[in-house]
């Protein structure tokens, strides 16, 4: 699982079946001090998540067992918001 | 799997039930000389870790089901020990990198 902030909305009307109705959002993973890692991914959202919002994702093949039904082609899933990160003195 | 240090904590109160009652920690991953190596990711605790501690993370999925038996689970790292020493040689000689 990855940190990374939502950046916007993706529109795409045709889609593989299993994926009707779900929000796809354009994500920038990033470092736990928010330093951007890579470029940004689309994920599908789990938690109505929005423009703006710390999330976190999980990627590969455990992204599809987030969603229902679970045999559907995706790599990226955002499962949670993040409310803080606390890190260690100096870590 | 790999080696990682807890470098501290998510708090997150939305996510998805899957993660429910599991702590989040940020761990940076360490190569066998314990320097950092490679990018932060998120890992759930399963050892009663602690911020600060060198653990051992499993990243698949599989055995993360089977760890947390569940057959459908979206969880992929897993903190699985907490390491007490490493003995490696290293690139730079045969020093033990404790």
């Amino acid at each position: 699982m990855i940190l990374g902030e939502v950046l916007g909305a993706l529109v795409a009307n045709t889609r593989y079946q299993g994926l009707e109705g779900r929000i796809f959002l354009i994500v920038q993973p990033q470092e736990a001090d928010g330093k951007a890692i890579g470029d940004a991914v689309v994920a599908v959202d789990t938690v109505q998540a929005g423009p703006g919002d710390r999330v976190y994702m999980v990627l590969s093949r455990e992204a599809a067992l987030a969603l229902e039904p679970w045999f559907v082609p995706v790599d990226h899933a955002i499962v949670g918001f993040v409310d803080s990160v606390d890190l260690e003195e100096g870590g | 799997m790999v080696l990682g240090k807890v470098m501290g904590t998510v708090v997150s109160t939305i996510k998805h039930p899957d993660y429910l009652g599991h702590k989040l920690y940020v761990i940076q991953p360490l190569n066998a000389a314990r320097v950092p190596a490679g990018e932060t990711f998120l890992a759930c605790d399963t050892v009663q870790s602690g911020v600060g501690d060198t653990v051992l993370v499993m990243r698949e999925g599989n055995g993360v089901r089977q760890i947390l038996q569940k057959e459908i689970c979206c969880v992929r790292s897993l903190v699985v020990g907490v390491v007490d020493e490493v003995d490696a040689h290293t690139s730079r000689g045969s020093d033990s990198a404790q």
